[in-house]
This record gives structure tokens, sequence and C-alpha cells, in this order.
């Protein structure tokens, strides 16, 4: 790990511009923007030609310019061409105005700059490397520095990171211990220390260098260092060295381009226009053998009229060109306006999103937002869910509850405080105020209760001023206890390392602390041990009841059967309980206690043992006081929304670093987990034989539900054969357990298994696991995934699924960051998914669907009129015809279809959720529906034009004029398609909004206006080499003949499709059409419509309702993190006013560890046996407190 | 990148609404309006395919087309046509000589007979066509080979034509007028129509040659360089096209106010087809009186003057006189689809309804049955 790379190295040396100069380091100047205006034009253009359309297109323009090739008038390519590089330019040009706008912003930034020995202000890019600065609190950091020295003791200092890692809790950075001496300014413009460190990179969490000063050697650490984007937190002041600025930063060098997500529609679509420009060459090379064979057969001897090109002196050169030409007409097959359109549906989509009130919380003001465009319709196809716990589905807030008090239960009604107690926390709600009573009353137990809340735990408090009150807890629900006791009268208000002084009803008390007997998870229990101001000495004990109970005393007996009642009933409505006791301990024991655990810390093996030891030996005997009953809130709705998703046959997988019993009790509050299942699977195996084991007898007890009995473990059974299986499972599973289960030679049989469970939940998973279960059901399911989270830990798992979704919470902005969409609560997952990706994934098919069908209708007829024209390429259509085609005539009511369509309102989608299902299955748009399409629009194109050819060959004006000229027949058949088209989307069209009647009409009526304008006198007149169409429109739309041809063209083209609609909804009506038809005749039946949430919802109630018998599986849920708590670092007194702010950096700092020593350990496997460490792995959960002990 | 906002981390344990309460007037709400349209809730009618509105609207179709088409047909059937073949492939045909002996060259035009009889009386007014077979005109190279700002009078472009008119844009180092193949390929026989009476005698049948072309053709597409007086000067200076016998300016000797680029014969020729075998208005029969037909049954004699050589590309040429009627010329496709589509709507409903009865699987509950 300190390796550095020796070859290249950076050197920096304090104060002194000119030598680091010679480096040419990157100023601390940063460009994310890509253009400036001389620039943007090139730059833009080139990289728009690096899409393969685009040059497609700018490809077929210079065929046009070839004048013996050029079929068509080069705009019809260069209009529709340069609008969507336009298009795109413009956005282009925004985004990076806005960029240039915050690069200034950032840029210009003033920070304090220690040259010649004084502090000036200078604007950020000016700082150099080298510089030294000053920071003062709550600024940004400028630039990647050394910490030198800081206004705080040891030169520590606290820095946020949300901004780097998005973890919004506060880290500790210390500097070099010589220099934190250099405290001001003038010592500091003296310090010449030289640094050599590794290159810029990007990894976070690591740096390694090496400070020279005075001939001496110091190792610099990540812990010396702040990072650009931190910001300065509770410190006054400090000074740093710059050595890394700008594009070098970690920040910067973080930013790189996230990897662009594509949708299966996008890859559907690309295979598909492979394939059409395959038929695109087929079609060229038919019709160039035509050419060949007309010209050498009639060309050749039609030249008396008209006479080969000079060019071509034979019938396989213009075989050859016409070829090019034909390649040219054809091309509309794959309109450039097929990707822009998808572009702007999908930007339609987002906007829909964003704008839902529905998914917007008024609690925390944060609307829903798609920060992706490009997934929409992927949000309808999702099958699988991959769900962080905390802060994703509870709301990582406990709250006191329940609690039960020497055999008397309580917990019912909302209490308000305040006249009681000014000290109390406004937030805090119980619901009983009975307790509230006996408190006032002064019952002996009850204080006992509180007092032992308010004494036994590692809570800091922070007073800012008086009665304002922040406790800053290790775990959410010691926070909660201690609140709770805060509420009732006693207030735990500071303590010190040998002191805790709290507020016992209105009454200040300080009280000795002896000894903290901390928490861990073999214990499950802590303890403190203290001496009230009388002099009398205390044990209070908290902890899980299994544990707890049977350390108590022997006449305790009735109490603990009624408090075990109790116990059993909260675990039951899933709350998270810990029983209570006291033992009153006498100045001798005390005395010959404390002996032994002194020499039990000062053990140099074993240490951790022989204090686990001591601490089980003055545990004994105690008193139960009670139980206690939190609440792990879960987000509002969860439940409701994955029956929903359930139903909607999403399968969710909840991953989590939780353990395995919290995980499990959520599942079960959160209904994931039912009673009704058949059986619930735990994996929990620590080596590669147990877990293959565990993993075999679960495929065995499936196979046995399935009656197919596959062989046990290898050969693993298909998953196809797991699939339908009967009977509802769940599968939990292990963090260390599933390291294995990815291994290589397993994962096929884990995820069939896991795939054939209703539900899944991994516990005690790493951010780096989290990503790896992802990625295998991508691998192997080939199913749309989608992940949820809130945590900088899911960030890795958002990425690596098809749909990262953040939860914008409490837990920094990093999840949001790295997600596509993101929004507050877990419930909008159902309305995003059900409702937004459901609606979206069918417009964007049925886009797609008419988009392909419009086009080939459109430019097949070329193909049947080559028949006719000798192959020579010629254009059924005005040329401006075919430019405005695609981008006026037909573009808006596709286009109003792809934003606005509904086939069912929301509520019913999310009523039914079976209508979901279409979307996972991909039935919408394949390639089946796209052949259909295609068929259909080769349909519409022969009758476009045979008919028009039959009718026109032999007709003629009321004027005995002949009709067949080109012209005619030209604008009749463009006016036939554009009906038949445009009565193909009314008949597509399921939800006519005024928007749609406008632009369907609309574009009807501007085909019309157009073409009258563009076959007018007017415009002839002044270009009559361009408008050769003049008057054709007129003369031709005059003639009733044409109109006859044009219904008979529509009814020929229509009546079949209809016939066949009706035919299909009529038989094999899907969900969505039976919807759609109840729909229709409740409206007609004017039934109120006051029962429709819910139908789907009932069975669901059931099961939640009659859930009432326990489960040993939910029984043991205790309240405590499974972390260590803090009491060495109390006892140890080092800095308290660093230990409250430490606090939160352990969890963080817990949480890197944790992933390293899992990579570690799974790395080691291979060659050492696991011990046998029961169920916890002690390895994972040392805190390092190293960094404080050091110096 | 760099948001500056921070929010003091909320304190576990509680559920604190502290960024909210702290500056609820303040913060402005990001609270999505209210409008149907961000709403997705905008009015909407929601067509469905149902039996109650499929079904009837394949009967009105029915029943719509079915008369339409037979009264098509009916028109179309009263309508006379006669056509005849005079392009001389086959050995009796007047014109084989005609045609075997074209060539360029010859200063004696080739003139042949065609006789033929009606066994229907012509009402009204007859159209005489002449039609062309394996005629390309709809060819690409063809139908651009054309210089429109020349046709329209244009001084420059009669100079100096367009290069889309190659290779007939120049002769002899003048430049053509009317430039390109299409004007350089006009056709020019001469039909002359001969009624011959019972006492052997021929009578020429008068033929009016004015309009046959569009009337925009005329008056706003081509026009004559310099205005219509003295062509002859207005077109100094350009060469006829290569396969002409005449100018431009002297194709119709007989009128005057017919000559140049509006003369009508070359704007229908200009005027280019569709498909490669196509018909030309050529001439127009007036009706006289309203008692005796215009073209009365009997024996008739086509006198061509031979001109055009259509054999080489096995070209074939026709003569066709026609009547019309309210639609136009005899036209027997449109009447029989229009049946033929009618009576497939009808059988369609009733073959549907017929499905929709027998198979119906849709309930008209409100609710959906599980």
């Amino acid at each position: 790990q300190y390796l550095c790379a020796k070859h290249e190295e950076r050197r920096v040396r304090a104060n002194d511009r000119e030598y680091n100069e010679k480096f040419q380091y990157a100023s601390n100047c940063i460009m994310t923007s890509k253009y400036n205006i001389v620039t943007f034009l090139p730059v833009n253009l080139f990289e728009q030609f690096q899409e393969v359309a685009n040059t497609y297109f700018l490809f077929l323009l210079i065929l046009q310019l070839i004048p013996q090739i050029s079929s068509l008038s080069w705009f019809t390519t260069i209009v529709p061409l340069a609008l969507v590089l336009s298009i795109t330019a413009v956005k282009d040009a925004t985004d990076d105005y806005f960029r240039h706008k915050s690069d200034n912003q950032v840029n210009n930034r003033q920070s304090q700059v220690l040259i010649r020995g004084s502090l000036q202000n200078e604007k950020w890019m000016n700082v150099r490397v080298g510089d030294i600065i000053k920071l003062e609190n709550n600024q940004f950091v400028a630039a990647d520095l050394l910490l030198l020295s800081s206004s705080e003791p040891h030169g520590l200092c606290y820095i946020e990171t949300a901004e780097l890692d998005g973890e919004s809790n506060m880290k500790v950075r210390q500097s070099v211990s010589v220099t934190s001496a250099l405290g001001d300014p003038n010592n500091l413009a003296l310090f010449d220390g030289e640094v050599v460190c590794e290159p810029p990179n990007n990894k976070l969490d690591r740096f390694c260098g090496t400070l020279y000063w005075r001939d001496k050697k110091y190792t610099l650490t990540n812990q010396n260092m702040l990072l650009r984007g931190c910001v300065l937190r509770n410190t006054e002041a400090c000074y740093g060295l710059v050595i890394f600025a700008g594009p070098d930063t970690k920040l910067m060098q973080n930013s790189g381009r996230t990897k662009f997500k594509r949708t299966s529609i996008d890859r559907l679509m690309n295979t598909l226009v492979l394939w059409i420009f395959g038929f695109l060459v087929c079609m060229g090379v038919i019709l160039a053998v035509g050419n060949a064979v007309w010209e050498r057969e009639v060309g050749s001897l039609f030249q008396s009229y008209l006479p080969w090109d000079p060019p071509v002196d034979n019938f396989l050169f213009s075989a050859f060109l016409s070829f090019w030409s034909y390649v040219i007409i054809l091309n509309t097959v794959v309109p450039i306006s097929l990707y822009v359109s998808v572009e702007v549906i999908r930007l339609g989509h987002s906007y829909f999103i964003n704008w839902d009130q529905q998914m917007f919380c008024s609690q925390c003001n944060t609307p829903a937002e798609a920060r992706t465009t490009t997934l929409n319709e992927e949000l309808g196809q999702v099958e699988y869910i991959f769900s962080d716990k905390t802060g994703t589905l509870t709301q990582n807030i406990m709250s006191f509850n329940k609690c039960s008090i020497n055999g008397k239960t309580y917990g019912t009604d909302p209490l308000d405080f305040t006249p009681f107690n000014p000290l109390a926390d406004p937030n805090f709600c119980f619901y009983d105020d009975t307790l509230l009573e006996s408190v006032k009353v002064g019952d002996t137990h009850t204080h006992k209760f509180f007092r032992l809340l308010s004494l036994c735990h590692t809570v800091m408090s922070e007073e800012k001023s008086e009665g304002e009150l922040f406790y800053k807890a290790q775990s959410p629900d010691e926070g909660a206890l201690v609140t709770a006791a805060r509420n009732f009268g006693f207030v735990f208000r500071s303590r010190t390392p040998g002191t805790i002084t709290t507020t016992e009803m209105g009454r200040p008390v300080t009280y000795t602390l002896l000894a903290i007997l901390d928490f861990n998870n073999i214990r499950k229990r802590m303890s403190v041990i203290v001496r009230n101001p009388e002099g009398r000495i205390c044990l209070y004990c908290k902890g899980a009841d299994t544990v707890l109970l049977e350390r108590l005393h022997p006449c305790n007996q009735e109490l603990m059967n009624i408090t075990s009642d109790h116990l059993n009933e909260y675990a039951a409505d899933g709350l998270r309980t810990l029983a209570l006791a006291y033992r009153d301990l006498s100045e001798d024991e005390w005395e010959a206690w404390s002996e032994s655990h002194r020499c039990a810390d000062k053990a140099a093996s074993c240490r951790e043992d022989r204090l686990a030891a001591a601490y089980e030996q003055i545990e004994q005997d105690m008193m139960l006081l009670g139980a206690t009953a939190i609440e792990d809130k879960l987000q509002e709705g969860v439940p409701e929304t994955i029956a929903v998703l359930s139903l909607a046959n999403i399968k969710i997988w909840v991953l989590t670093g939780d353990k395995q019993e919290t995980a499990v009790n959520i599942g079960y509050s959160c209904k994931m987990l039912t009673d009704d299942m058949t059986e619930v699977f735990i994996i929990s195996g620590h080596t590669v034989q147990s877990v293959r084991q565990e993993l075999g007898s679960v495929c065995l007890s499936l196979s046995l539900f399935s009656l197919q009995c596959p062989p046990p473990s290898p050969p693993p059974p298909p998953s196809n054969l797991m699939d339908n299986i009967s009977g509802e499972f769940a599968l939990v599973i292990n963090g260390h357990s599933l390291a294995h289960a990815l291994e290589a030679d397993m994962e096929t049989e884990f995820v069939s298994t896991a795939c054939a469970c209703k539900a899944v939940i991994c516990c005690r998973v790493t951010p780096l696991q989290k990503a790896q279960v992802v990625e295998l059901i991508k691998k192997h399911k080939k199913a749309v995934t989608l992940a949820i989270g809130d945590g900088a830990n899911d960030v890795s798992m958002i990425k690596s699924a098809h749909i990262g979704v953040g939860i914008s919470g409490q837990e920094g902005i990093q999840a949001v960051l790295a997600s596509d969409y993101s929004f507050s609560q877990f419930r909008f997952l159902q309305r995003l998914l059900l409702v937004h990706g459901r609606w979206s994934y069918l417009r964007m098919c049925r886009f797609l669907c008419y988009f392909f069908y419009k086009n080939f209708a459109f430019t097949m007829v070329h193909f049947w009129f080559g028949f006719f024209c000798g192959f020579s390429a010629q254009t059924v259509y005005d040329q401006y015809f075919i430019t405005l085609y695609n981008i006026v005539y037909t573009s808006l009511p596709v286009l109003a279809m792809g934003i606005f369509d509904q086939d069912v309102p929301d509520q019913r989608s999310l009523e039914y959720p079976k209508l979901y299902e279409p979307g996972q299955l991909n039935l919408l748009f394949n390639k089946r529906e796209f052949f259909i399409c295609i068929a259909q629009g080769i349909y519409t194109s022969v009758v476009l034009f045979f008919v028009p050819c039959a009718v026109l060959s032999n007709a003629t004006q009321s004027t005995g004029v002949p009709l067949a000229d080109y012209q005619t027949f030209a604008v009749t058949t463009a006016t036939t398609l554009v009906i038949v088209v445009s009565v193909q989307i009314a008949l597509d069209t399921g939800f006519w909004t005024v928007i749609n009647h406008v632009f369907v009409w609309g574009s009807l009526g501007l085909y019309f206006t157009i073409m009258f304008a563009l076959h007018s006198q007017t415009l002839f007149k002044i270009f009559p080499n361009q408008f050769h169409f003049v008057g054709s429109a007129q003369s031709t739309l005059l003639q009733p003949v044409v109109w006859l041809t044009i219904a008979l063209a529509t009814a020929i083209c229509i009546v079949p499709v209809l016939a066949f609609r009706f035919l299909k909804v009529d038989l094999k009506p899907q969900l969505s059409d039976t919807v759609r038809h109840t729909q229709l005749v409740r409206q007609k039946k004017r039934k109120p419509v006051g029962r429709s949430v819910g139908g789907a919802w009932r069975g669901v109630g059931r099961v939640s309702e009659g859930r009432l018998g326990t489960r040993g599986s939910r029984r043991s849920g205790y309240a405590f993190a499974h972390q260590e708590g803090f009491g060495e670092l109390i006892t140890s007194g080092k800095n308290m006013r660093l230990s409250s702010l430490a606090l939160a950096n352990f969890a963080s700092r817990h949480s890197s560890s944790w992933i390293d020593t899992l990579r570690r350990k799974k790395h080691s496997h291979a060659h050492t046996p696991p011990s046998a460490s029961g169920e916890s792995s002690p390895p994972l959960y040392r805190l390092p407190l190293l960094f404080l002990a050091g110096e | 990148m760099m948001a500056s906002s921070y929010n003091a981390k909320e304190e576990d344990g509680h559920n604190s609404g502290a960024s909210n309460n702290g500056g609820a007037g303040v913060v402005k709400s990001k609270k999505p309006d209210n409008t149907a349209f961000k709403q997705q809730r905008l009015p909407a009618w929601q067509p469905i395919l149902t039996a109650g509105t499929v079904l009837p609207a394949f009967f009105v179709i029915g029943l719509i087309f079915i008369p339409i088409g037979i009264g098509l047909f009916v028109s179309s059937n009263n309508i006379k046509e006669f056509e005849i073949d005079y392009t001389g492939v086959d050995i009796n045909n007047p014109c084989y000589n005609c045609a075997k002996n074209f060539s360029w060259n010859s200063t004696t035009p080739c003139v042949c007979s065609v006789p033929f009889t009606l066994e229907q009386p012509f009402e009204s007014n007859v159209f005489m066509y002449y039609g062309l077979s394996n005629f390309y005109q709809n060819h690409r190279r063809y139908v651009k080979s054309r210089d429109d700002s020349q046709l329209n009078g244009d001084q420059s472009a009669l100079k100096n034509p367009s290069k889309e008119c190659e290779p007939y844009r120049t002769s002899e180092g003048q430049p053509i007028a009317p430039c390109g193949a299409i004007a350089n390929s006009l056709f020019n026989d001469t039909l002359e129509l001969y009624h011959i009476d019972s006492n052997g005698t021929r009578n020429t049948i008068p033929l009016v040659k004015k309009g046959i072309a569009w009337w925009t053709d005329k008056h706003v597409k081509f026009r004559n360089p310099g205005g219509n007086n003295n062509l002859t000067v207005a077109f100094q200076g350009t060469s006829k096209p290569v396969n002409w016998r005449k100018p431009v300016y002297e194709l119709d000797p007989s009128d005057p106010e017919n000559n140049g680029f509006i003369n009508e014969d070359f704007i229908v020729w200009m005027r280019t087809a569709a498909l490669p075998t196509f018909r030309k208005l050529y001439r127009i029969i007036q009706k006289k009186s309203s008692t005796t037909p215009t073209l009365p049954s009997g024996k008739y004699l086509l006198e061509i003057t031979y001109n055009y050589p259509v054999l080489s590309f096995d070209g074939r040429k026709r003569m066709i006189l026609s009547t019309i009627s309210w639609m136009g010329g005899k036209n027997p496709f449109l009447g029989i689809a229009y049946i033929t589509v009618g009576s497939i709507c009808f059988f369609l409903g009733v073959v549907l309804l017929i499905i929709h009865h027998k198979y119906d699987t849709r309930n008209n509950s409100p609710d959906i049955p599980n």
C-alpha cells in the first residue's frame, strides 16, 4: 500500500515558486468547459461528426454533390442535417456556457496566500503549487493541501467531505507534528520543506509522500491531506501547502465521465438500424441489377432520345452509379430525424418526471429529478430492484416507541412534554401519559429506568446555549434512548472522562464515571459503573434480551416472565428491543473488580478475551428494570410500495450493510418476508464448503417443491427449472457467504437459487459486493436492473445497474450525483416505474413502430417506381416534399403521441400492477413487432404506388388533358401518403389531447398550405429553375378522380389494419385493453370511481393483519448498531472536544476499512482457513483508533 | 460541481425538519406547478376499438364505396374510346414502309394512311390523343434535362442554358433553344383525320389545337423571350434542337401566336409522363351542332406524316379518340376497385360481426375479474 512509484514523483518546495515552476505543474485554474468562442464551431462539429449517424448523412451529402449520382437535390439532406446539428450545437453551447460560468465562479474565489511573509488575497486560479494557504472555518479547500498547522491542539482540523465522497459527517485531519508547531505566518513564511510524493491520481483515500525538512524525513499519508472540495469545519483556521492544484487535484481527477448508459431499446434500435442499412443495400443492389439489365436491353436502344451521360460508357458503370443514386433516395428509411425525435421524446418524459407533484416530497422540498434523459423507457422494463436498507427503506430514524417498566407496558397516546419539562426535545413523540404520570409521581422503578438510559450510553452532548442540547450518538437507536430519558426528565447534559452530568427532574446531578463496559457484537450489551453523589456505586446495563436475561438475579423470575411477554409483543410489532438491568455494587466488590479489570486491560496477550472475561464477571446477578422498544422507522409507504412492485413481477433484493437480525426484521416489517412464506433460507457459512453445502440444501428443498428433482449441487440445475417453482421462498445471505457464492464456480448455482426465491436479502455486504451482485444478475438473467440507495456505499451499485436511483436524503449527495433518477422517498419508486416508466416504454414503442412504418411507406414507393422508370433513381415525389416529409409533415403528430400518449390513466396502472408486465417481457417493441411495422409500411407503399398508377394511367381531366403526367402523379401519391399516415397516427394515438389534435390537423393543414405555396406562381416567377411544380397542386387537387384515388388508397391501406386491430382487441385483449374498456364502461355507467385504488391491495392488508404469531427469526431484534461503542475513547479522555466530532469520523473510516478488510479477506481465503469465530468476524469491527493514539 | 450549500447534519435519533423549519419563509418551494399539462392530466379523448364503433364503420365504408363504384363504372362504360396503333411493326400495316425506311436526314416526309371504322357515333367533344409505349419520359436523366428558366423566357438562360441540358446544350457553338433531351425528342408526327362518307369522298375533320395544354403551363411556365413579337429576332444566336427540322419559332406556321416556347404541342410534350406508356392530348374535335354527332359512325382515314421513329427501342405509337364524362376519360379500374373494396368492407363487417358474437370474451362490467 505504501509503495510509491519511484520513477514518477512530484517534488514541491514550500514558498519557492521559482523552484516549483521548473516542473510546470498545472495551475489552480480549472477548466471543465470544452469550448471557447473560437473553437466552438470546429470542435463541436468534429465531435458531432464522430456520431456514426451524422457521418453517414455527411457521406450522403457528398454523394449528392456528384452530378451523375445525385438523384436528389443537395438540400434534401442538408436541411435535416443542419437542423439536427444546430439543435445539438445549441444544447452543447448552453451546457458549456453554464460550465464556463461555474468555472469562473470557482476560479475567482478568494483565498489567502502567504506571499513573502504576509497573507494576501488571491484568486483561486492564481494559487500555485508550493504556496502556503490559510483556510478559515467553513471555507472550501482551494487545492489539495498538505496540512501544516491549525488553530486546534495537536494540529488537528475537521473537514466535511460531502462534495468529495458524499459522506456528510466530519473527518479529522492532523498535521505532521513538526509542522504543527509553526503556528503563525512568520514561521510559516520561513518554512522551506520539500515534499516528494506520488503523481496526481484519483484515489481519494490514499496519499503517500515524504516531507524533507531540516535534513529529516517525515512520512506523509492521507491523514495529513486536505483535499479540494472539502470544507473546513469547527476549526478556526489552518495552513496548508499546495501539493496538487487545479486539474491535478483528486477531485478533478475523479470527475471523469461516468459510464454512458444505453437502454435496451437503444441497443435494439441500433441493431435494427443496421438491419435497415443492410436492407437498403439489398434494395440498392436489386435496383442496380435492374438498371444494368434495363440499360442493356432498353436504355442502349433508347439512346437516340436519351444518350448516356459522358462518363457512362456501358451498362455496368451505369448500374454502379445507379446503386449510389438509390442509396441516396432510399436513405429516408433511416431518417436523421429518428435520433433527434427519440431525444426529444425522452426529454419530454424526463420533464414529466421532474414535474410530477406526486413525486414531490413537501417535507424536504425536493421534487423528483431525472438526472439522465436517456433511460426513461427502460424504467418500464425493470425486473430486478436492488435496494439499500438504511435511509432507503428505513428513515434511519429510531423512535422510542414503547417500554416496559417493572412489568408494566407503556406506549399508546401522544404526549406533550413542554409543560412538564422545558428541556424536552420538541421532535420527540411518545404515546402514553401514564408513563409521564408515573415519572411525576416519582415511581422508583421508572426513575431508575430513565436514569439508566441517561447514564448508560456513549453519547456525546453539545450545548450551544442553555437548553439547546445536541446529542451525537454512535448509533441512532442509542440517541433515541438518551433522548427519551431527556424528555422524561432525566437529561444528559455533559460528560468528562470521569464524570457524567445530568439534570434529574430539574436537579443537576454529577455522577462519577468509574468504568464503561463497552458494547461489542459478542457481548451484545453495554454497562457503565457510576458512583452517584451520595457515593453509592451502581452498574447499569442494557443489552439484548437473550444475553441480559441470563444474567439476572434469580429473584427476578416473575418480572422476567412478564417482561419477556412484553418483549415478544414488541418484537412482533417489528420493534427493536433492549432489556435494561442494574446492579448495586458495594465498595469492596468494585475495588476487587477494578483490580482485575486493570490487570486485564494491561495484559499484553489476549487482551480482548481477558477484558471480556472481566466484564462477564461483574455483569451478574443484575436486577431487571424493564425493556425498551425502538421503532426503526420505515419510510412512508414502503410495505405498500414493495407489495405493488412485487405484484408487478419485479423482484426486490435488499442489499444492506446491516446485520442479519436487523435486515430480517426490516424484511418482515416491510412485507418482503411474510409468515405465509413456505420457507426462509438463511445462508451464513464462512467457508467455501459450508456455503456450497447450504446452497445445495436450499436447492434440494426448492426442487422438492418444484417436484422436478434436479440433482443437488453439481451440476447446478438450469435456471429455467428453478423458475417455475410453486410456493414462496426467501433467501437471506450474509456478506461473508456471499463472497464465496459470487465466485465463478458457484455463481450460477447462486443465481438460479436466488432467483427462484421471491425475496432475497443480502446483509453485511460491502459496496463492492453490492455492485457484484448487480453485475451477476445483469450477466446471468439479461434482465433490466434498478439499484436504489442513498449513501456513498450505494454508489458502486447505482453505477453498475442499468438504472440507478438516488434517494436524496440525509446521507450526502454522492448517491444522487451518481444516480440517473433521484427523489426523496422510496415509495415514489412505484410511481416512477409503474406510471412514468410504463408510459415511457409504451410511448417509445408506439413511436418507434409508427416511425419505421411511416418511413417505409414513404420510401418504398421509390423502389416500386424504379421498375417503371428504367431504374434511373427518379424520385416519385417533389424534392421539397422529400425534404419536408420527415421534419415538417409527419414529425409533430408522432412526437405528440410519443410524449403524451397514455393507454390507461396513472391510478389504474398502480391499481393493476400486472400492466407492467409487457415491458418486462419486451412485448411492445421487439424484432417481431418491427417486422410487422415494416411489412405494414411496405404494404402501404405498394398501395400508394400501384393504386394511383392504375387509376391515373388512363384517367384524364375533365378538359381531356391526361392525368398521367409525372407531376400530377407525384402530387397525388404524396397527398395520399400524408393522408394515410395521418389516419394511421390517428388510429395509433390512444390519448387525444388538444395538442394531438392541433398537431395532427395542423400537419395536414401545413402540408396543403406549403404545397400550394411551393406550387404557386409567385415563387415560380422568382426562381423559375427551382419550382418546377408550378400549378400542379391546383390542377391536380381540383380533379375528382384524384380525390377518389386518395380515398380508395386510404381505404385499402387502413381497412385491413382496422380489422386486424379490432380482432386482436376483441379476441385476445391485453390487460391494458381490458382496463381501458372497463374505464369506458365505468364512464358510461357513471359509476363513482371511489373504490379505485386498492383493488389489488386487499390481499396485502389481510396478510399484515393476520400476522400476529411470533417467529424466532424476528424475535431477537435488539437495538444496537453492530459497531463497537466509544467507551475507550471517552475514558481515554484524550481530547473531549475532538471526540464529539470524531464520532462521525468513526463511522466513515469504519466503512472504508471495512471494504479493505473484506477485500483482503476474500483474497486470503484461498490460502488460510478462516477462524471459526461464531457469528461475527472481529477483524471487521475493530475500530481504527490508532490515529488518535499516535503522537 | 461545487454546490456550496451546506446543511448541518441532522441529529441522529431526531426527526428534525431543521432545514425546513428554519427558513420556511425564505426557502422557495420547489413544488412543481399543478397544471393539467405538467401533471399529464390534460383532458383527452380516448377512442377505443369496440364492436360498436368498428363494425358500423365497415358497413358505412361498404355502403358508401359500392354506389360510388357503380356510378363510376357506369359512367366509364358510357365513354366511347377508339384506339389505333400505327407504328408499323406489322408488314400489313400501312405505315410499315415509313417505319422501315426512316432516316433522320430525309427531306421528304413519309406519309401513310390508316383507314378505320367507328362502329358507334361519338357524341359531344371528341379528344384526339397520341400514345407512346415503352418511351421512358420518366427517366431521371430525361426528366431533368431541361431548363425551366430558358423556357420561361429568361434571356441569359436562353444564351447560356443550364448544364442539366447536356448533351443537348449547345450545337455548333450555339446554345440550343429549347435545350435538353425532352425538347430534343419532341413528338413531331402530324396526324390528320378524314371522314369518308358513303360516296367515298374524304372530308377533313377540323382539329382544334388550342386548349390542349395546362393553363399555368401556357400562361405562366412557358414564355417566349422578349414577348411574342418577332420571335426570329428573339431567338437569334440560338440553334434548333438537333432532331428538329424547324426552329422553335416556326413550329406552327399557321398561327403566329402558337410559336416559340408557347407552342401548345411543345408544352404538352414538355409535361413529362409518369409512366413509360402514356398518351398526350393532340387535338380536340369540337361538337358542331346539337343534332349531329361529332363523329358519326362510319369509315375514317387517319393520315400520318411519319417523322418520329420508335421502332429502334421497340416503342409503339397510337392514336386515340375518346369522349369524356364528368370524371374524365374511360377508366374502368376505378369503378371496379371501388365496388371491390366496398364489398370487401361489407363482407368484413359481416364476418367480424359473426366472430364478435361467437367469440366475444369481453364482459361489460366495470371491474376486471381476476
